[in-house]
């Protein structure tokens, strides 16, 4: 009975691509937006992500995201070293420094301050120069999108000087850095040469950067760094999360975004029902004649579900290929931020699925209730 | 009118398959009610034809619908092929229309998604069988009716006739004891109206089978064994049909 529901589902083009053509829709807003929404929280952590090694990020304890930043005394760095799990520690500046250019303009910059002895917290994707080069005098890396930004449709040219702080910075080596949620450009210098960057404060040092000894759990030792120091520590997924909540509790971007969802959830489910119930009514005298010949109403409810999935499996394929499509195509020319994690396409398949059971209900109360007797009326 | 003395359910001669008695019907309540059926009494025994007939209007429909169990009556005793349908619990009255009655309907009701042979083979897909054999069982009725060449053809490139024959296949392909036929030839010429009811003599009318034909086509009364008149919710009058008479039927 499942392959007439089919085969009645696919007789009916019209309606059958319309159907199909809500829930793509639906599917395709969903995906896309979700994605959207999921990249820019990706972007929220692009430079905790970027600083590979160390497990544990050592704050004040009233850090609440990666840029926010409450500055530590130096002595910090000799606390954390002295917690007894911790392998290793070592310094890291995080700020905004304004830079002036050879021209005259200013450029806001994120300004990274990475060991000077171990260059750990350095980027990993240094594709031209080296990362020895940034112990030469005012040596720093710039990101390849910040570059870009700065002096745009101009090759990448090392040794090019800007300002910051009134002081000297040239470019030893460019950089794919992941584009951050603020767009700045990045600087990775020396943390001591960072701290001269950066706008004097008393405070300088703004994370410690840590790693546990190995064998010991890393949670554990955060736990001891905390106990000792009363500083707070976080691994580094730890604090990906905690910056990401953030985000989603105190800005309103997840509020823009669950919005575009449920219009499209909500257009999906009106354009797939209202055709999906046009298609059942056309239809009905069919459903008649089949209950006439004895088809049960279980059977009938179980064909008009299946004929919802079969549009609903159809159209979320379709509507995540597309928005995944899009994701793909835009990669190279847009500023878009698109990261689909496979938590998208769960969240729109349900949402895909109770898209075609709401879809559906119409036409189940409308083949259940009808008349066998139906099909003895002309 | 009645067309036998009243008996009880349980007193039923062997050879009765259909059974009315004093069976009504009422549509709507209070002013808009509609007294369809008045009081019918009908029987129809195995291995005949019986002709229902009557104006528009008369109850024919309502009758063959309550007879079918796809419609319950308001009052009165309904027993087919020895099951009392008044006292038949939904469920049982689905199950019992699946195994035991055949439907021809007035406009044919194929799916207009499904090749002749597949149309033909609904009720043994509904009754459970395998798809391939189902189809394999309905192709070989078809071809029985002259449709063995048109068996791949769906609905729309099919004439009416031969679309009624696709419906006359769908409602023996699965062996019913009761064939109950709506208006078959109302929707065909002269010619193929008559084809239509000679298939449904030579084929449903069986020892143990009962054919029940509503029409106002009185052009095929010579097909009935037995002609009940209908008129304003009553059966006025049951006359006997020329069906022994006729050619198409060597019996």
């Amino acid at each position: 009975m499942l392959w007439i529901a089919w085969k009645m589902l696919i007789g009916n083009r019209v309606k059958y691509l319309g159907i199909v053509f809500g829930v793509v829709f639906a599917a395709l807003l969903i995906a896309q937006q979700s994605s959207i929404f999921c990249g820019l929280m990706f972007l929220t952590v692009s430079q905790i992500r970027d600083v590979e090694g160390p497990g544990i990020w050592v704050m004040d304890p009233n850090v609440q995201f990666i840029d926010d930043i409450k500055p530590l005394p130096d002595t910090d760095l000799f606390r954390v070293k002295g917690v007894s799990g911790v392998e290793w520690a070592v310094r890291f500046y995080k700020g905004l420094a304004r830079a002036r250019m050879e021209q005259g303009e200013f450029h806001q910059m994120i300004l990274l301050g990475i060991d000077d002895a171990t260059l750990v917290g350095a980027p990993e994707g240094i594709f031209m120069g080296s990362l020895a080069d940034l112990r030469k005098p005012h040596a720093v890396l710039l990101d390849d999108a910040g570059y870009k930004q700065i002096w745009p449709g101009e090759p990448y040219i090392l040794g090019r000087v800007f300002e910051m702080n009134d002081r000297r910075a040239v470019v030893v080596g460019i950089t794919k850095a992941s584009r951050t949620f603020q767009t700045f450009p990045i600087v990775y210098t020396l943390y001591s040469r960072a701290v001269l960057f950066a706008p004097p404060e008393r405070k300088v040092l703004s994370f410690v950067l840590a790693q546990p000894r190995p064998g010991l759990n890393a949670t554990a030792v955060c736990q001891e760094i905390t106990a000792q120091t009363g500083l707070q520590a976080l691994t580094r997924e730890a604090f990906m999360q905690k910056t990401i909540r953030h985000f989603l509790a105190k800005t309103g971007i997840p509020v823009n975004f669950a919005i575009t969802v449920l219009l499209g959830f909500i257009v999906g489910t009106a354009i797939a029902g209202q055709t999906f119930y046009l298609f059942t009514v056309e239809n009905i005298k069919q459903f008649g004649a089949l209950k006439a010949m004895g088809t049960s109403n279980w059977t009938i409810l179980v064909m008009v579900l299946a004929q919802a999935m079969q549009v609903g499996a159809i159209g979320y394929g379709l509507g995540v290929g597309l928005a995944a499509l899009f994701g793909w195509g835009s990669r190279g020319f847009t500023k878009l931020a698109f990261f689909m994690p496979w938590q998208v396409l769960a969240i729109t398949a349900v949402a895909v699925f109770f898209i075609v059971v709401l879809a559906s209900l119409l036409s189940i109360r409308r083949v259940l209730v009808v008349d066998p007797a139906i099909v003895f009326r002309g | 009118m009645t067309t036998d003395q009243p008996r009880p359910n349980n007193a039923l001669p062997s050879d009765v398959a259909v059974h009315v008695r004093g069976v009504t019907k009422d549509f709507g309540t209070g002013g808009s009610l509609t007294k369809a059926l008045r009081g019918v009494d009908l029987d129809v025994p195995y291995g005949e034809m019986l002709i229902l007939a009557g104006p528009s209007g008369c109850g024919k429909t309502t009758l063959v619908s309550i007879v079918a169990g796809t419609l319950a009556p308001t009052d009165g005793d309904v027993v087919v092929l020895g099951k009392n349908l008044i006292a038949m619990p939904n469920r049982l009255k689905v199950r019992f229309r699946r195994d035991n009655v055949g439907f021809v309907f007035q406009s044919y009701n194929l799916l207009p998604a499904l090749t002749a042979a597949e149309n033909a083979a609904v009720p043994l897909l509904i009754a459970g069988w395998r798809r391939a054999r189902a189809v394999e069982a309905a192709s070989e009725v078809l071809d029985t009716l002259g449709l063995g060449d048109r068996l791949t053809r769906l609905p729309t490139e099919l004439s009416g006739g031969q679309q009624q024959r696709v419906a006359i296949a769908r409602a023996i392909v699965h062996q019913p004891r009761l064939l109950v036929c709506d208006e078959p030839t109302s929707a065909l010429d002269a010619k193929n109206g008559r084809i239509t009811m000679e298939l449904i003599a030579r084929i449903a009318v069986q020892p143990d089978r009962a054919v029940i034909v509503v029409t106002h086509d009185s052009r095929v009364y010579s097909f009935a064994d037995r002609i009940a008149l209908m008129e304003d919710g009553r059966i006025e009058s049951v006359e006997a049909g020329m069906h022994q008479a006729h050619p198409a039927n060597p019996a």
